[in-house]
């Protein structure tokens, strides 16, 4: 037992230093850990989202395959990948693959600096072994608005491409809410960073320490991110692009298979990290308040990682329920209310947020308390 | 070779490849995607010269917005694929190749005219420059007078392309 | 500096990666029997009619618009927030006039009725 401890500890502290090679091994290693993560967290929502409608609505839900249905994702992946992939007449070939593909990547390539956990002390000479896959990117959250911006031309695509005119409008709709609410997103995280100093995950989450999380200090960029982010991830009530009555399958209409598949998983995947970033940014990522004082445990050592990981797993699981709760319990918006909540109340708001939130702190400053 | 020096050089070749692409796309939607693919490649190499809040900048508004913008237009014109039309030798692509050979000329000239040790280091302070919170600094002291300024500009353009789309719609 | 960010180019290119392998795959494994019907386009049952790129509501083109010029608003405030302690009133009331100036010109669009939608 022993030595299998000092031996993963041998290859943490060799992978640990900082030469080319190992980043660019431990980058792909950290990476293909990462995609394997969401892959089970994305089957295991799929599982979960049918479960909780089917409670929400009194039905029993998938419970054939496997205990409880467990199974039932991984039969839903085998059923994709056998179907037959069909691509409509005058659709760009080339496009109406690389829609999907664009979906997918942006949804799990975002997760790099994400900071589920710190870091542990390998080796003699205590190097520091980081969790996340790329810890410490100074503009850690700007690289997520970057990409999450990237998002958008997959919908887009998508919608063009089919040449379908379901297909166009579904995907001009979703594209337009998706920058909409962007807006709204990037506005509502000036209030944190105005608290954290920095752009930096690292800090944004040590800014939040020992229960001063920013859900308390920023209610209202809470509320605002959270609801940009059901809109960015085109789920209930703002899921206009699968309007069915309208649209029939909004961009994805002529999808099908595992093409169709991308974007479905690409749906979960949006999910997981939307929380993920919610829960770093507003609910004080891995932080646990009572870790330090009441267990003692030290920065560094294995098991303040795994406290760290529990807690932060646990506050994205609670986000994701209430993801799907809203799904199941709200109706959808009608359009033009959709861009009306996005341009005329959350944009003012939001400003308004970042207004109040520079008043105080300024206040809070001359009183000597900040 | 230092990594610096190799991913210059692989952002380097991708940018020219993908900037190619751009021009020589017959289909527009494939153009506007290469540029897209091309924007990613300067934000990298904007990462070698440590610039990060710019690389990251780079991408959030020239490929995040100002690209959505322009394959909206694409689709709302529908440009459809360019046809293969000959154009004469005219007076624009007089003027296209004298200005992009005076560009050469300068770049090379620069080149040419400066030691290669210099042109391989970067300055020690470029890494405290290129952060976000030294930009705030420089931007909200020194610089705070154009600053206001581009507000001003934003504003006209808020309201230039509300008149334009109008005067469509009307 | 730049191996910092190595991490995040090879990550994107595990998502591009995953996302081509598994349409490859599913391309390879699953059956292929086009037939004139399966391949037209779905319009609720009836034959196709027209071209579907069409021109579009000016409305779209007006919402990109107009997040390029709040979004580039907002890249300057990326900066300024986080220097938010340092600058102090002075910054304030520099963000104050710019928020300003971009506000009114959030009014007249409004007022225009350029995100009316209907």
């Amino acid at each position: 037992m022993d030595s299998i401890a000092q031996t993963i500890d041998a290859v943490l502290y060799w992978l640990a230093q900082p030469n080319i090679l190992n980043i660019l091994v431990l980058s792909v290693a950290k990476g293909g850990l990462v995609l394997n993560i969401i892959l089970v967290i994305a089957a295991f929502l799929v599982w979960l989202e049918r479960k909780v409608s089917a409670w929400m609505q009194y039905r029993d839900g998938p419970n054939r395959v496997g205990p409880f249905g467990l199974l039932q994702p991984l039969a839903d992946v085998l059923k994709l990948y056998t179907k037959e992939d069909i691509s409509p007449k005058n659709a760009d070939k080339f496009f109406h693959r690389l829609a999907p593909v664009i979906s997918i990547a942006i949804a799990i390539s975002i997760l790099c600096v994400v900071i589920p956990a710190t870091y542990i002390y390998v080796g003699p000479e205590k190097l520091k072994f980081y969790f996340s896959v790329a810890p410490n990117v100074n503009v850690g959250m700007l690289v997520i608005l970057a990409l999450t911006s990237i998002g958008v031309f997959g919908v887009t695509l998508a919608g063009w491409s089919s040449n379908n005119k379901y297909s166009l409008m579904g995907g001009l709709r979703s594209s337009a809410q998706m920058i909409s609410y962007e807006l709204s997103m990037g506005l509502a995280l000036i209030g944190v960073l105005m608290i954290a100093g920095s752009l930096d995950m690292n800090n944004i989450i040590t800014s939040q320490a020992n229960g001063k999380w920013n859900i308390f200090f920023q209610p209202l960029g809470f509320i605002i991110f959270l609801v940009a982010s059901f809109a960015e991830t085109n789920r209930a009530p703002f899921d206009l692009p699968e309007a069915e009555p309208e649209l029939v399958g909004g961009y994805h209409t002529e999808y099908s298979g595992m093409k169709f598949g991308l974007f479905y998983l690409a749906e979960y995947a949006n999910m997981a990290t939307s929380s993920a970033v919610l829960t770093t940014l507003f609910l004080g990522g891995y932080d646990a308040p009572f870790a330090k004082e009441l267990l003692g445990l030290q920065d560094g050592t294995l098991l303040m990682v795994l406290v760290q990981f529990g807690t932060f797993f646990a506050k994205v699981f609670a986000l994701l329920f209430f993801f799907i709760w809203v799904r199941w319990t709200l109706p959808r918006f009608r359009y033009d209310q959709l861009m009306n909540l996005g341009w005329k109340v959350m944009l003012p708001l939001s400003l308004a947020n970042i207004l109040v939130t520079g008043g105080v702190m300024l206040l809070l400053k001359q009183f000597g308390i900040l | 070779m230092s990594l610096q020096v190799i991913m210059f050089m692989i952002l380097g070749v991708g940018a020219i490849v993908t900037a190619l692409g751009t021009i020589t796309r017959r289909n527009p939607v494939a153009s506007a995607m290469n540029l897209v693919a091309h924007f990613f490649m300067l934000s990298g190499l904007y990462l070698t010269l440590q610039a990060q809040f710019v690389a990251v900048v780079q991408v959030l508004v020239y490929a995040g917005a100002i690209m959505v913008l322009v394959v909206f237009v694409i689709m709302l014109l529908n440009v459809g694929k360019e046809e293969a039309h000959h154009e004469s030798f005219t007076i624009r692509k007089v003027l296209g190749l004298v200005f992009a050979g005076a560009i050469v000329v300068q770049m090379l000239a620069i080149y040419l005219g400066s030691s290669p040790s210099a042109m391989s280091q970067l300055s020690s302070k470029s890494l405290t420059l290129g952060a976000t919170e030294s930009i705030g600094t420089v931007l909200f002291n020194q610089y705070l007078f154009p600053f206001e300024v581009i507000s001003l500009l934003l504003l006209s353009a808020l309201i230039g392309a509300v008149i334009l789309a109008k005067r469509k719609v009307d | 500096m730049i191996e910092t960010y190595i991490p995040v180019i090879i990550m994107i290119l595990v998502g591009l990666g995953f996302g081509v392998a598994n349409i490859l795959l599913a391309e390879y494994i699953g059956p292929r029997r086009p037939t004139k019907e399966k391949i037209s386009t779905y319009e609720s049952g009836m034959e196709p009619v027209k071209s579907a790129r069409e021109r579009f509501s000016v409305k779209f083109y007006m919402v990109a618009m107009l997040f390029i010029l709040f979004d580039i608003e907002v890249v300057f405030m990326y900066p300024w927030a986080v220097q938010f302690k340092a600058l102090g009133t002075v910054g304030y009331v520099a963000m104050f006039l710019f928020m300003i100036l971009l506000f009114a010109g959030y009014i007249y669009i409004i007022k225009k009725g350029a995100l009316k939608w209907d």
